[in-house]
């Protein structure tokens, strides 16, 4: 197996996805020229050409909505947000229209499109840019939210995206972009939505994180067992909807303490929802309230010291874990 | 660059009309009915348009009654008064062509072949309705009648219109799509942004602009600076021109030359057809606040897209006075019967609220996903 990082396992993903099937193409803010804001799309424009890879002017509410028409018809596009902060100004056509056709129309019109780029803080650049949505799409039914966290989980997620006949929004990081890890290069190499993974077996705690959050919650059951000797298990959701409850209800009945980590903001996050299922379903197994570290509740601050606080970081997903034990 | 009126039926002199709600008839009307596209019809389609047009309105009637009857809730926006612009639209149309529009949709759902009882049906959330009752006035669909909707969202379906012309274009078929709108939507961002793709990209899409004069209950005069609303597409290179939407060749016209642009050049075009609504914007509008009950009176008196057709139709001799009781009695027993069927329906079982969210859970044999898609609160 290869070790490429999260961003060219994203591209391999979308060159694989382009060349089995003629109805998907790339669109967005760009992507074919420049390679893609963040590189993800390097070499597509030569692979296939401005009829399949197609730079499209600052302009989310239309190429969005374009790529729902299209969508309508029968293509599959992929359409890339150069973050998703800038989705919001696409607000109408993804909430109402991507997500809602369907059923307004009894069924009859389906809506197989991708939405996708990266939805992350902790780079630095304020507010505007950083927004994580992921509860948002979530809280809209119709729609299938994503947020792979490993390069192997980028690709296999990033093609069971593209296959799907429901809309997609999948949330990548621009942190992530670099990441290593070891990548299956098989075409059919495909990661079913709605399928948890265990990053790390434990007894003593459960914590619970999706996208760079699982990357923050390893190192966090790092320190854990060295300094003190406490064994967390580190479950990936992966997946936010569909959800792996099963998973999720079975790490909280293997150690019966629970840390939810997620860089949402607090109010109406993904993890709200998590807890509650979790005391629904598993209330008897839990020793400890379910605990949970979001970012810090204010719009996204710019300053490197006050980010570096806001979001989940090391320091404050540990001295959580520690209460719970 | 220069003007655009591409309508090259439209005699020299014309002028774009201003688009106001109190325009008056131009003193020298093009006679439409001498342009090749209407000069060819048989008496049949002639009576057929007609007829189609008289369906609309007794539908709409027909509805009315049944929202005062308390059958129907929510919002109900009626055609009457625009009849022509939808009808005239689709006669025009390929097998090829497309039509997407906004929550004024009866009209563009008859015109394409809906039938009045799943129409109906809708309104009343019954199960046998087009959209099972899920959709309700605003979202009627019907892909194999290449109709896309039903858009409740002011403005949002400009953008989806691109799309399905791009995806038109995409797979190499000559069609295009024809996005119908209000005069309100103008003015939302969406619609702009669609006009730049949609001549930058060179999609056969086709704006209309359904002008009834009203964006809701606020007057064009005070909801848009710049006139005619057309014009807007020159901005960005796309020919435009504006009509007027009680005379059926007209319309027909107008939108055969938008199809001819598309489908030849793969350009867009916005056109503007000015019309008349004579019911609020939604039955739910007191519609005493911002017009006059005259202003209403003089349109039904001296534009009504209906009988100015009638009129034409008896003059040419296609229809006779008895042949225009029969085809009215006929639409109006076609609307009743489409009441009674909605009435007699059932309403969908509370075990389907669940479907048509999501394909996969649609299509469980080809379900790829796992894991819970459905959140319920605690019960």
């Amino acid at each position: 197996m290869a070790e490429i990082t999260y961003r060219e396992a994203l591209n391999q993903a979308l060159s694989e996805e382009i060349s089995r099937d003629s109805n998907v193409v790339l669109m967005g803010e760009e992507v074919a020229q420049f390679k893609g804001s963040y590189k993800v799309s390097e070499g597509l424009l030569e692979e296939f050409g401005p009829e399949r890879i197609i730079d499209t002017p600052i302009s989310e509410a239309a190429f969005s909505g374009l790529a729902v028409g299209a969508a309508m018809m029968g293509m599959r596009p992929v359409v890339e947000f150069m973050f998703w902060s800038f989705s919001y100004v696409a607000f109408d056509q993804i909430f109402n229209n991507a997500a809602s056709v369907r059923y307004m129309s009894g069924g009859l019109v389906n809506v197989p499109i991708v939405f996708r780029g990266p939805a992350n803080g902790g780079t630095n650049v304020g507010a505007t840019h950083s927004h994580t949505p992921e509860n948002f799409a979530a809280n809209t039914p119709g729609l299938k939210v994503i947020c792979p966290s490993t390069p192997a989980d980028a690709k296999g997620m990033m093609k069971a995206a593209i296959r799907d006949n429901d809309p997609v929004c999948v949330m990548e990081n621009t942190i992530l972009y670099n990441l290593k890890g070891e990548v299956p290069e098989d075409e059919n190499f495909i990661i079913p939505l709605g399928k948890a993974r265990i990053a790390l077996e434990g007894n003593d705690l459960s914590i619970i994180a999706h996208g760079r959050s699982v990357q923050v919650a390893l190192q966090v059951a790092e320190t854990l067992e060295e300094k003190h000797g406490v064994s967390a298990e580190v479950l990936d959701l992966r997946s936010i909807r569909p959800l792996d409850l099963e998973a999720i209800l079975e790490t909280v009945k293997k150690t019966n303490r629970v840390l939810l980590v997620e860089e949402n903001k607090p109010f109406c996050g993904v993890d709200a929802q998590i807890a509650y299922l979790i005391q629904e379903h598993a209330f008897d197994h839990l020793d400890a309230p379910v605990k949970r570290i979001s970012a810090i509740d204010v719009p996204q601050a710019y300053s490197k010291e006050l980010e570096n606080f806001q979001i989940p970081n090391h320091d404050r997903v540990l001295a959580k874990a520690m209460e719970l034990l | 660059m220069e003007s655009i009126y591409h309508d090259a039926d439209i005699q020299k002199g014309d002028a774009p009309t201003k688009a106001s709600p109190t325009a008056v008839p131009l003193p020298n009307e093009t006679d439409f009915s001498a342009v090749s596209i209407n000069h060819s019809l048989e008496a049949e389609e002639k009576i057929r348009f007609f007829s189609q047009m008289l369906r609309i309105r007794r539908f709409e009637e027909r509805s009315l009654r049944a929202y005062q009857q308390g059958h129907i809730g929510g919002f109900l926006h009626l055609y009457i008064g625009q009849e022509a612009v939808a009808v005239g639209s689709v006669s025009v149309m390929s097998q090829d062509d497309h039509v997407i529009t906004a929550y004024r949709d009866h009209g563009h759902a008859i015109a394409v072949g809906m039938e009045m009882d799943e129409c109906m049906a809708e309104l009343y959330g019954k199960k046998t309705g087009c959209s099972k009752g899920k959709g309700g006035s605003m979202h009627f669909f019907a892909p194999d009648k290449n109709f896309w909707g039903g858009h409740g969202i002011v403005g949002g379906q400009t953008p989806l219109g691109l799309g399905m012309a791009y995806a038109l274009k995409t797979k190499g078929t000559k069609g295009a799509c024809l996005c119908f709108m209000g005069d309100g939507a103008t003015n939302q961002g969406s619609f702009y942004e669609s006009l730049n793709l949609a001549s930058l990209w060179n999609l056969p899409v086709i704006y209309v602009i359904e002008n009834n004069g009203y964006s809701m209950g606020t007057s064009e005069s005070r909801h848009s600076a710049g006139e005619p609303l057309a014009r807007r597409g020159e901005a960005f290179d796309i020919d435009w021109s504006v009509h007027q939407g009680h005379d059926l060749y007209e319309v027909r016209s107008a939108i055969h030359n938008a199809l001819s642009r598309a489908r030849e050049k793969s350009r867009p075009s916005v056109l503007e057809i000015v019309t008349y609504r004579y019911r609020g914007h939604s039955v739910a509008d007191p519609d005493q606040t911002y017009r006059s009950k005259e202003e209403i009176e003089e349109y039904k008196e001296n534009k009504d897209p209906i009988n100015l057709f009638r009129d034409k139709l008896l003059k040419e001799g296609v229809l006779t006075d008895d042949k225009i009781k029969a085809l009215d009695k006929a639409a109006k027993d076609e609307a009743e019967a489409s009441a009674e069927f909605a009435l007699a329906s059932p309403f969908p079982d509370v075990s389907e609220l669940m479907d048509d969210v999501y394909w996969e859970t649609d299509n469980p044999e080809e379900k790829s996903s796992s894991g819970t898609i459905f959140f319920e609160s605690s019960r």
